[in-house]
C-alpha cells in the first residue's frame, strides 16, 4: 500500500511517495531525495554516521521510520553551510583534522551542532567527549574531533 | 524487515483498539523496535504509531506530591528538566548514563520501559530463545554468558533487563500506568517485569492491546534528593549497557538513615530491589561494617547462570560504593561522565 509524506529538508519542502511504510528516514534521504551526505554505517543506531537534526534535535536517522516523521523539519549536512561559507563546525573540523577517512564526519558534525544547541557550550573536553559518544570514528580521529569541538565553540561564541 | 501496515491513530482509545489487533505493535521513538525488526526478532503486521497521541508528553507534579511522567516524554527531556533532575538526581543520572545523546533524543520513557533484553541469543534468529518463541529452549545457557543474570533466573531464561532508568525508578517505588481494551490499571514497576519461572521466560507484563501511558513516582520519592547516586560499570565509560549498576538513595537526619533504597541493574530480568541491604542500614547510623553487610546482603541469593560468577563480586563492590557515594551526598551537578564510579572524586566534592 503506497504511502505519502512531506518532509521539509534543509528548508525545501519535499512530497515523497513510498511503496510501503518500511523506509527509514535515512533511506528516504539517501535513496529518494538524493542527499547522500548522511551516511549509512551500522544501520543499527550504534555508530552515529546517520545523525541528522529532526525539528532541531539530533537523532539516528537509521532508527527513525520516515512515516513517523511526516511533516518534520530535517537538517542534514548539506544544509548547514551558508552558501560557500562553511558552518563554523565544518570549518573547525577541517582546521583541526577532525577526521581521517571522512565517512563518519557528516554525522560527527551534525552531532556536534546538535550538542551545542542542547548544552550551550562547555570547555570541559570530558563533557564534549561524553556528548559525542554516540558517534564512532573507526579511524580514531577522536583527539582531532575534540579539538575541533573546542575550536568550534570559540568560533560560534565569536559570532554571537 | 517484513512488510507491515502503518496506522497513526489520533486518540488513546483508537490506539488501544488498533493495538489490540493480533500482530500489532506500538511505535514511539522506534529506537529499539526498528532495530529488532531489522534483525527479524520482531515481525509485527501493523505498526500503531503513538508518537503524536495527545496528553502523554507532560511531566506533572500532582496535588499529593507525586509526579506523573507521560509515556511520550523523551529520555533527554526528562533528564534535562531542571526541576525533575533536582528532585530525583539519581534518575536523571541513570537516564544520562544510558545510550547516546541521539538515542535519548528519540527514545521515550514508555519505550525505555518496554525495551527488550539485549541478550544476543534473543537477537540471533538462528538461536533458540524462549522469550522470542515460548517453548523453543534457550541457547544462551552454555553459550556466551558473561553478561547474563545472577539473580532470579531459571533454565527458561537467563537474560537481563537492560535499562538504567528503570533501576533508579524501582528504587523509588515507581509505578506504571497502562491503558488497555478493558480499561486502565497501575502496577508497580518492579512487578511490571515478571521473572522467569520453571515454565515461562518472564518479561514485561503487558496484556494484548495495553499501552503504557505514564510512570508515577510517589510523594516520598522526593525525600532522597540529598543523598542519591546511580553508578554503572560497563565495557567503556559511555554508550554501553551496564555489566552491573547500582542505585542508592538515602534519607538521613541526625546522622541516622531514616530510609534507604538500593536497587541493581544488569543482574536480573527486572531492576532488582535489594531489600535485605536496605534493612541492614535502615534506622542506623551508617558505619563501614554496616555498609559491607548491606552489600553482602544485596547479593546473598545470587548464583552464576554461566561464566558470570565475577558479576556477583562486582555487584557487591558496586553496591558498596553506591551506598558510600550516596551517603556522602548527591553531587552538586550531574558528573561529566554520568554514572561513572570515578565521577565523585573527579568532581572534587
Amino acid at each position: 500500500m503506497t504511502r505519502s509524506l512531506t518532509l521539509t529538508i534543509n528548508g525545501t519542502k519535499h512530497d515523497i511517495e513510498l511503496e510501503d511504510a518500511r523506509p527509514t528516514l535515512l533511506d528516504v534521504l539517501r535513496e529518494r531525495v538524493g542527499l547522500t551526505g548522511t551516511k549509512k554505517g551500522c544501520d543499527r543506531g550504534q555508530c552515529g554516521a546517520c545523525t541528522v537534526l529532526v525539528d532541531g534535535r539530533r537523532i539516528n536517522s537509521c532508527l527513525a521510520l520516515a512515516m513517523s516523521h511526516d511533516g518534520a523539519e530535517i537538517t542534514t549536512i548539506e544544509g548547514v553551510a551558508d552558501g560557500e561559507t562553511l558552518h563554523p563546525v565544518q570549518a573547525a573540523f577541517i582546521e583541526n583534522d577532525g577526521f581521517q577517512c571522512g565517512y563518519c564526519t557528516p554525522g560527527q558534525i551534525m552531532s556536534a551542532i546538535g550538542l551545542f544547541s542542547e548544552n550551550g557550550t562547555a570547555n570541559d573536553p570530558e563533557q564534549l567527549r561524553e556528548g559525542m559518544s554516540g558517534n564512532i570514528c573507526r579511524c580514531a580521529a577522536y583527539a582531532g574531533i575534540t579539538e575541533a569541538l573546542l575550536d568550534a565553540q570559540t568560533r560560534l561564541s565569536g559570532k554571537e | 524487515m517484513n512488510l507491515f501496515d502503518y496506522k497513526r491513530p489520533s486518540s488513546i482509545a483508537d490506539a488501544v483498539a488498533a493495538g489490540a489487533e493480533p500482530g500489532a505493535a506500538y511505535l514511539a521513538g522506534g529506537t529499539n523496535l526498528l532495530d529488532l525488526m531489522k534483525v527479524g526478532a520482531r515481525k509485527p503486521d501493523v505498526l500503531v504509531d503513538i508518537s503524536r497521541l495527545p496528553g502523554l508528553g507532560e511531566i506533572e507534579t500532582l496535588q499529593d506530591g507525586s509526579v506523573r511522567i507521560g509515556a511520550l516524554v523523551r529520555n533527554s527531556d526528562l533528564a534535562r528538566d531542571a526541576g525533575f533532575a533536582k528532585a530525583y538526581p539519581a534518575v536523571a543520572e541513570a537516564l544520562l548514563s544510558g545510550a547516546s545523546a541521539q538515542l535519548r533524543n528519540a527514545a521515550t520513557v514508555g519505550g525505555n520501559l518496554m525495551q527488550q533484553t539485549r541478550c544476543l541469543y534473543f537477537y540471533d534468529q538462528q538461536s533458540r530463545c524462549n522469550r522470542r518463541q515460548p517453548g523453543a529452549g534457550c541457547d544462551a545457557i552454555g553459550g556466551e554468558t558473561g553478561k547474563h543474570a545472577v539473580l532470579g533466573w531459571t533454565k527458561q531464561c537467563i537474560a537481563t533487563h537492560p535499562s538504567d532508568f528503570c533501576v533508579a525508578l524501582a528504587a523509588l517505588d515507581a509505578s506504571v500506568e497502562l491503558q488497555g481494551p478493558d480499561g486502565a490499571r497501575s502496577v508497580s514497576l518492579e512487578e511490571f517485569y515478571t521473572l522467569p519461572t520453571e515454565d515461562t521466560p518472564g518479561g514485561a507484563d503487558v496484556r494484548p492491546g495495553e499501552l503504557v501511558t505514564a510512570l508515577t513516582l510517589p510523594a516520598d520519592a522526593a525525600h532522597f534528593a540529598g543523598h542519591a547516586r546511580y553508578i554503572k560499570l560497563r565495557d567503556r565509560t559511555s554508550y554501553a549497557f551496564a555489566i552491573v549498576s547500582a542505585a542508592a538513595m538515602a534519607d538521613i537526619s541526625d546522622g541516622v538513615v531514616q530510609d534507604i533504597r538500593i536497587a541493581m541493574g544488569g543482574v536480573a530480568a527486572r531492576p532488582w530491589r535489594a531489600r535485605a541491604a536496605e534493612a541492614a542500614l535502615k534506622s542506623k547510623a551508617p558505619t563501614p561494617e554496616l555498609i559491607s553487610a548491606a552489600a553482602e546482603a544485596a547479593l546473598a541469593d545470587a548464583s552464576p547462570s554461566g561464566d558470570n560468577a565475577y558479576k556477583i563480586e562486582l555487584a557487591k563492590r558496586l553496591v558498596h560504593r553506591a551506598i558510600e557515594q550516596a551517603l556522602a551526598g548527591t553531587p552538586q551537578t550531574i558528573p561529566a561522565l554520568p554514572g561513572s564510579v570515578f565521577a565523585a572524586q573527579a568532581a572534587g566534592r
